[in-house]
């Protein structure tokens, strides 16, 4: 037995539950002529039910690959699932034939995206678009659909959804828009909803009510989530667990309070230490050196490069995720030399 | 819009005047005595100043006079008239066999884009586009009329059934010019759509490839290809002209070419103003089409 | 890791080679195919088995053979020498006709997108009005006007074809001009001229070749039409198009007078649509429509 597999057994879950999501050393690559950039090398990750998982990371470090690939978006080539398994709802999605993943895609399993602006069809009206889903997967009929796209526009707070109903997207904002795609993706009951970067492309202030409605949401109707975000202060308000990913691998994974008192990975260090808060009069601590590319696979941890504790041994061994304390687990060699957050 | 019809009648109106030499007496092949022409002159008051020549040929336009040929000793606007029906046919016809061509090969190019079916549509099309409508017309006519004898190979025909035998050729000819110029912009609108974010919320929402392709990338991909056929109706026309030639089909652009080599200059005249117009109205409609099926362009 | 040269000091060859083998597939196919004809065309008098103009009645209407690879026509005359000559007079006009209005096309229309106002919007309109006439039509009107033959066939080609040039380059520069690179340079003071046609101009003129090499397929078939309808290059010359023209009574005696060189038309014209769509490639543009 790996030791992943290993860990896995002593993960505590709630109750007696399964992992509602169990991803396994998914690797995700994309080929072109010229390299190979391995974008997801062998992640692990699993979403208990009902629960939110934050999953931070920098740009490049294969969250929004993640995400995708667990829904199999990805367009075959160049992109290729090249191992691991993703088990959903006793099923592992990646052997599923085209049809059932889609029928999997339309209810159980959602997927946001970043931008509300070009995720609408811009020449479709908008009520249309959020009921295409019911019409096709649940065989509602025209009128039907429609009383449950209002029921959906209500729940997501868009006021008045009657007559907004046949709105065309270039009349609606961007928070409206991302709460029309809400409603759209809450369309299928899923019981998880990956969002990438949701509040990312809106204002500040509609973040904060964006934030509120999806975690209003998810205690209604005891849905899992998975928040992808760069933005540490997002994770912080909204996860129960957070998942630290970084070139395409997953660094640390630890209940969020664990996380941010106690980070057992360095890389977790430099993100907390770089990251202004309120009280911040120093200048801020930068993580020296940049991340490492993706289409030359080392053996070894890929943070050893930028990382104060790092020692030979760091270069030369393969990183797994290990579990450290209870439900913290982390890929460092070394956790031990980090001493407290902060120093 | 108006501006581009009055200059467009301008320009007809004036280029009569270029002609070398007296338009009168060319016309009559200088088969005409002073005196004739001096009266032909003042008939059709061309010893008026000329904005007030203009201004009449205008008025007259307007109300549907466009002069008079004196080498066919009609009205203008009867002798376009009466040719008016085989050329909106064949048009229409040409169009119809454009369009059903068109469809499934940008479908089937954008969707397998650059493997090797993309790469033979796209090449054909070149081929295709580089085929002057005269040599095919006269290649089709010589395999499918004359050794094959499937269909006619002149005229117009009476009745609807025998102007569909009569256009089937013709029509095939434009459309085999028309038809690559169609296929790369619609390939090109559906892969620039295809790469769009909604598309991939598409794909996540469970949505089939099939329905994908249909009602979302297809759709939106066809409304820049109103614009582009609107736009490319001065080369269907063209080719009309040439088409009708070789075919002898009794429409608009065979009278062009007829009125040309007698030098029947008020039936030029008109004919331009006709054929500009006919632009000009297709590009409206695509315009009034556009605003029907992307509600966008009504922003502010 | 790249070697680091100036340009001073690689050779003209190793560097034309350097940009060739950068070339995209269509692009080389291309050139290939257009080169050829030109040079065949170049050597027209070396290569061409018969003098295009000799008439011999004794071998009138002969189907291809050894002796004349494309047969003959009906007074006698190779079809292939005057197919070699007639690409001498197709591909002369057909390049002139295009990048002779391009030229000042281009330069229009990106005056016009540059300065705006009054200026912009008379070339809009007159724009709007040419193009409102087919444009085959209206050099037939021309022509009908001025006589036929090659000479009133640049008259008006020259006085029309810019308009699709003015076109294209007015909405490139409409982008272009609120670009940063045009804000620092008028900040620098720099006239309006230098401006357009040394820093915006080599920017704009991308889409504007790339459809030149449509443009020069379409004018050739307009050239051999306008022959082959009797207003363009008159006989006996060997143009393509007047070829054609001179089959069609034969169509069905002897079908290779009007067909081959009608082969050699689409030849040529598949050739330069090829190496516009290299182009295309080649400046990392997506497909431009054709027209």
């Amino acid at each position: 037995m790996t030791v992943t597999a290993l860990m896995q057994d002593e993960t505590p879950r709630a109750a007696t539950d399964a992992p509602l999501l169990d991803v396994r050393g998914l690797v995700t690559e994309f080929r072109s002529r010229s390299a190979t950039v391995v974008a997801n090398a062998s992640v692990s990750l699993q979403v208990p039910r009902g629960r939110t998982v934050g999953i931070v990371g920098e740009s490049g470090s294969g969250k929004s690959v993640l995400c995708r690939s667990i829904l199999r978006l990805l367009p075959s080539p160049p992109a290729r699932i090249a191992g691991g398994e993703v088990w959903f709802e006793g099923r592992d999605l990646l052997t599923l034939g085209v049809r059932e993943m889609a029928q999997v895609r339309g209810t159980r399993l959602r997927m946001i995206f970043q931008n509300p602006m070009t995720s609408l069809n811009p020449v479709w009206p908008i009520g249309d678009q959020i009921t295409e889903g019911l019409r096709v997967h649940y065989g509602l009929s025209g009128h039907a659909a429609r009383q449950r796209g209002l029921e959906l526009l209500q729940q997501v707070g868009i006021p008045s959804p009657e007559s907004r109903f046949d709105d065309y997207p270039f009349q609606w904002s961007g928070g409206m828009l991302q709460r029309a795609v809400i409603a759209m993706a809450m369309a299928g009951e899923p019981s998880l909803l990956l969002a990438d970067e949701p509040t990312t492309a809106l204002d500040v202030t509609i973040q904060d009510q964006i934030l509120a409605l999806l975690v209003d949401l998810q205690e209604r109707t005891q849905m899992a989530m998975v928040l992808v975000s760069h933005d540490l202060a997002v994770i912080a308000e909204t996860s129960d667990i957070v998942a630290v990913m970084y070139a395409g691998r997953v660094m640390e994974v630890a209940p969020v309070k664990a996380l941010f008192e106690q980070p057992l990975h360095p890389y977790t260090v430099g993100l907390l230490a770089s990251t202004p808060h309120a009280e911040t009069t120093d200048r801020l601590e930068s993580i020296p050196g940049q991340p490492p590319s993706l289409s030359q696979r080392t053996v070894g941890c890929p943070f050893a490069e930028r990382c104060r504790f790092a020692s030979k041994d760091c270069h030369n061994t393969p990183v797994t995720l290990r579990e450290m304390v209870d439900g913290h687990a982390s890929a460092c060699l070394f956790p031990e030399r980090i001493g407290r957050a902060g120093a | 819009m108006a501006l581009v019809v009055l200059g467009v009648t301008l320009v007809a109106f004036l280029s009569v005047q270029f002609v070398p030499g007296d338009p009168i007496r060319i016309m009559l092949h200088g088969r005409a005595t002073d005196e004739v022409v001096a009266a032909i002159h003042a008939r059709l008051g061309m010893d008026r100043p000329l904005y007030e020549q203009f201004l009449s040929f205008l008025w007259n336009a307007v109300q549907g006079d466009l002069g008079e040929s004196i080498i066919q000793q009609a009205p203008v606007t009867a002798i376009v008239a009466e040719r008016l029906e085989a050329s909106a046919f064949l048009l229409g016809y040409a169009t119809l066999i454009t369009v059903v061509f068109t469809l499934p090969l940008a479908l089937v190019a954008a969707s397998r884009k650059d493997r090797p079916v993309d790469h033979v549509i796209r090449v054909g099309g070149m081929i295709g586009f580089a085929m002057p409508p005269f040599w095919m017309g006269l290649l089709l006519m010589l395999l499918f009329g004359l050794t094959l004898g499937w269909f006619p190979i002149a005229g117009y025909g009476k009745g609807f059934f025998r102007h569909i035998v009569h256009l089937t050729l013709p029509s095939l000819t434009i459309a085999i010019f028309l038809t690559p110029i169609l296929v790369q912009s619609l390939r090109s609108a559906m892969l620039d759509v295809m790469t769009a974010d909604y598309i991939e919320v598409a794909r996540a929402k469970g949505l089939s490839e099939r329905r994908i392709l249909m009602k979302h990338v297809l759709r939106n991909a066809l409304i820049p290809t109103i614009t582009v056929l609107a736009v490319n109706i001065g080369w269907l026309l063209s080719g009309a002209v040439i088409v009708e030639y070789v075919f002898s089909i009794p429409g608009l652009g065979s009278l062009l070419v007829r009125a040309v080599g007698f030098r029947d200059y008020p039936v030029i005249q008109g004919l331009a103003v006709v054929f500009a117009m006919l632009v000009v109205i297709v590009n409206l409609l695509a315009d009034l089409a556009y605003i029907l099926v992307d509600r966008r362009v009504l922003r502010r | 890791m790249s070697t680091y040269t100036t340009a001073s000091s690689t050779l003209l060859s190793t560097r034309i080679s350097r940009e060739m083998a950068l070339w995209p597939l269509s692009l080389k196919i291309g050139f290939g195919i257009v080169g050829t004809i030109v040079v065949a065309g170049i050597l027209a008098p070396v290569i061409a088995p018969y003098d295009p103009f000799f008439q011999d009645f004794t071998a009138a209407l002969v189907p291809p053979n050894l002796e004349h690879p494309l047969g003959t026509d009906m007074l006698g005359r190779d079809i292939f020498s005057r197919v070699l000559y007639g690409i001498r007079i197709d591909m002369q006009i057909g390049f002139l006709t295009t990048y002779v209005p391009m030229i000042y096309g281009v330069a229009l229309g990106a005056a016009a997108g540059y300065f705006g106002g009054w200026f912009d919007t008379v070339v809009m309109r007159v724009l709007d009005i040419a193009m409102a006439f087919p444009f085959l039509v209206l050099i037939i009107v021309i022509l009908s006007i001025l006589g036929p033959g090659v000479q009133n066939i640049y008259i008006a080609v020259f006085l029309v074809a810019w308009t699709m040039y003015a076109r294209l380059a007015r909405a490139e520069m409409l982008v272009e001009r609120n670009k940063d690179y045009i804000l620092a340079a008028r900040a620098l003071g720099y006239g309006s001229g230098r401006i357009i046609f040394r820093h915006a101009l080599p920017n704009i003129v991308n889409s504007s070749i790339v459809f030149s090499m449509a443009d020069f397929v379409l004018n050739i078939l307009l050239v051999s039409g306008l022959s082959f309808l009797g207003l363009g290059v008159q006989p006996p010359a060997p143009e393509w198009g007047a070829m054609i023209a001179e089959g069609r009574d034969f169509i069905f005696q002897a079908w290779w007078i009007s067909t081959l060189p009608g082969l050699v038309l689409v030849l040529a014209g598949t050739g330069l649509s090829l190496v516009g769509d290299g182009l295309a490639q080649r400046f990392g543009q997506r497909q431009q429509a054709l027209l």
